[in-house]
């Protein structure tokens, strides 16, 4: 009896710990005022009032969304390249987990949280573009399986995507809320989540490009084609990977505290090797693009407005910085890698963008364009997800790595009290 | 037996068949034959008695009267599922009727995660408004640019023809063919239709050109279109293939489990092979011990 007493005393103790701790986390540290920081609350807030305008009155409230054209941006921009940006936690993990290589650890957790809260946010868009957003669990759950659908792939592909990226982050939560045990189990699905994801990200990167396979006659010829999956899910990795690129020269500077010194030291070598596979896939992309449209026989487009728009896309945002990756991998060149990773990054976005709105009904006398709305929203969720991710990387061994656990329970808020003095960062 | 009497007989044979076939067992195998419309456009006098009795039918508010509006290209809207547009063509002036074409094997239907969109075993593509969750692949799907949005509404709807779904389970003839006064209009079989439809151009060839636009079109749809110029002067969208649309995406989704069951295969034993001998100090995994 005594013994149960007290193992009940003692979950109460700890539960009250947990709260405190969790309460004591969701503080803010750092100055509250800073500029990013005011920006970021009036856009939030103008996106807040516009929401609610949306769900009170209908899509073409805010949206210029029309019977012609019934996707904008916010699939075209928010799900379909921020998918294709995520692409770099599948292939990072595959590079960690399955080919063991070892150099690439250090940015395994940042890139799969990167990964998780894009699709967490991005996908997540898409319920302001459902116009019945509370049927959305419908191809989930009862008899409504359209299993003839790509959009059924993708959306189970997006849920049990997202199941699994956090199952490879899980780790660090347990690390963070000092649950030595559970982390262990956590740690021990990570292989199986891993391959698991990669599997289900082939799927649904190629998938997306899929979606479109039915526009046939809608989409320009020199964007559409029967390998627009095998397109979709090529670009994804150098996407992914230039997202990553990208990022970790942001975090580099942003997250400086966090950073030990053996990573940073990292840094260069994992830059140089990430620039050699984005090289080596995108000259493959533009070799499958040269193949279908050479196999297409598109020559007599390519003298239309449409066609110049093709070749600014295929020779400013694919072949000019496969190009400088290439130039820059060889004389280990880092600033160069970041100006190819950007390109790129525009050139995706360019892609995405062309297949499902602009090479889009291209006919259409009235073509949609997207109203300050939807783009002050989908300014509105990116800095709603790089709000979260600060929040994580402030508080969770994303950067950093956990050097030692805490030796019990009540070292727990004494760490936390260390990391705010340490680790603070403009939050 | 006169034009419009037969018209009415092969209508009346359409519905006869309906409730034979809602009575089946399911399982028989044999598929019945589903039912369409035939529209006959050099019958067609553009004075838009469909358009009225389609809005009267589904309850939408009444067309605009004013005649001239067929001049102007129109597309159905969420509150005219069926409309009436008037072409210049090599022989004047043809009216024409647009609306869902019911196809056989329809993309919306298949591009329906929910299956909202639904096929139905009689022939007409119908929408079910519990499943919907407005994610508008089926607009971006139909070649035709049929299903319809209501882009002003909280709570929005897809809007199109449904064949007259109710009045056929009530085993009435879709309200535009019944308000037709020229007989441009004929409900059946599609089978039979088809069959009429080729009567019709072998008994006077000169009057149409030899072409049931429908019959092959996306591969097949319910509506049928007969017509004495070539279908590209009456405002069909170009470069509509002969073959059912879903099979653009069948490939993909064939290869689908193929990815899912080797995938994890491939990658578990690359993991495997990449295995050292002593696991590296663990990055992660260093820590517990």
């Amino acid at each position: 009896m005594m013994s149960n007493h007290g193992s009940r005393a003692l979950l109460a103790g700890e539960s009250r710990r947990f709260v405190r701790f969790i309460l004591s986390e969701l503080k803010p540290k750092g100055k509250l005022l800073t500029p990013f920081n005011m920006i970021a609350a009036v856009i939030l807030s103008v996106a807040a009032v516009l929401l609610t305008i949306r769900f009170a009155r209908g899509l073409s409230s805010t949206t210029n969304l029309s019977q012609d054209f019934p996707w904008g941006i916010w699939i075209g921009f928010d799900v379909i390249t921020g998918v294709a940006f995520a692409g770099g936690a599948y292939v990072i993990t595959f590079m960690v987990y399955v080919l063991k290589l070892e150099q690439y650890r250090p940015i395994v957790r940042i890139t799969v949280l990167n990964g998780l809260l894009a699709y967490v946010f991005y996908a997540g868009a898409l319920l302001f573009d459902l116009g019945r957003p509370w049927n959305v669990i419908n191809p989930i759950i009862g008899n409504s399986f359209g299993v003839s659908s790509v959009m059924f792939l993708v959306a189970w592909h997006f849920m049990l995507y997202m199941i699994t990226e956090f199952i490879e982050f899980s780790p660090a939560v347990a690390e963070w809320l000092g649950w030595k045990r559970v982390r262990k189990i956590l740690a021990s699905l990570t292989l199986g989540a891993v391959i698991f994801g990669i599997t289900l990200s082939t799927l649904h990167q190629s998938g997306l490009g899929a979606l479109f396979l039915m526009a046939k006659t809608k989409i320009h010829p020199l964007w559409y084609s029967e390998f627009m999956p095998i397109l979709f899910f090529v670009s994804s990795i150098f996407a992914g990977l230039s997202m990553v690129i990208m990022e970790g020269s942001i975090s580099q500077r942003v997250f400086r505290n966090q950073i030990t010194p053996h990573h940073r030291a990292s840094h260069r070598g994992i830059v140089l090797g990430l620039a050699r596979v984005c090289a080596g896939t995108m000259y493959v992309y533009f070799f499958l693009h040269v193949l279908v449209f050479v196999h297409g026989q598109h020559w007599t487009y390519i003298p239309t407005p449409m066609g110049y728009w093709y070749l600014v896309e295929m020779i400013v945002f694919v072949l000019i910085p496969v190009r400088l990756y290439t130039q820059a991998v060889r004389f280990e060149n880092i600033p160069l890698i970041r100006t190819a990773s950007i390109l790129t990054l525009i050139g995706i976005v360019l892609n995405r963008l062309n297949v499902s709105v602009i090479a889009f009904k291209w006919y259409a006398p009235d073509h949609y364009v997207p109203s300050w709305m939807e783009i002050e929203i989908t300014l509105a969720i990116i800095v709603a997800e790089v709000i979260v991710l600060r929040w994580i990387v402030n508080r969770m061994p994303i950067l950093r790595g956990l050097t030692e656990w805490p030796a019990d329970g009540k070292a727990l808020t004494l760490v936390t009290r260390e990391e705010q003095r340490q680790w603070t960062t403009s939050m | 037996m006169n034009r419009r009497t037969f018209a009415r007989t092969l209508g009346a044979a359409g519905v006869s068949l309906l409730p034979m076939h809602l009575a089946r067992g399911e399982g028989e195998g044999a598929r019945t034959e589903f039912v369409g419309v035939l529209v006959d456009t050099t019958r067609c006098v553009g004075c838009r008695s469909c358009e009225f009795a389609c809005a009267e039918a589904h309850g939408f508010p009444p067309p605009d009267p004013d005649e001239r509006v067929i001049e102007k290209e129109r597309a159905p809207t969420v509150t005219q599922w069926s409309i009436v547009n008037q072409y210049s063509t090599d022989r004047g002036p043809v009216s024409i009727k647009k609306q869902c074409m019911h196809c056989n094997q329809p993309a919306c239907a298949s591009a329906c995660l929910t299956k909202a969109m639904l096929k139905t075993e009689e022939g007409p593509v119908i929408w079910r408004e519990p499943k919907c969750m407005g994610c508008r692949f089926c607009m971006v799907s139909c070649p035709f640019d049929i299903p319809k949005f209501e882009y002003d509404s909280p709570v929005p709807k897809i809007q199109k023809c449904t064949l007259c779904w109710e009045r056929l389970q009530e085993g009435r003839i879709p309200a535009c063919v019944e308000a037709c006064p020229a007989d441009a209009l004929a409900f059946g079989k599609r089978a039979d239709l088809i069959k009429e439809a080729y009567r019709r151009i072998s008994s006077s060839p000169d009057q149409y050109v030899y072409h049931v636009y429908g019959e092959h079109e996306a591969g097949g749809t319910g509506y049928l279109y007969l017509a004495g110029v070539p279908f590209e002067q009456l405002g069909f969208p170009p470069g509509v293939e002969r073959i059912a649309y879903p099979e653009f995406s069948k490939d993909y989704l064939y290869a689908v489990p193929i990815v899912l069951t080797l995938w994890p295969a491939f990658l578990l034993a690359l993991s495997n092979a990449t295995k050292k001998e002593t696991e590296p100090s663990d990055y992660e995994m260093g820590h517990d011990e």
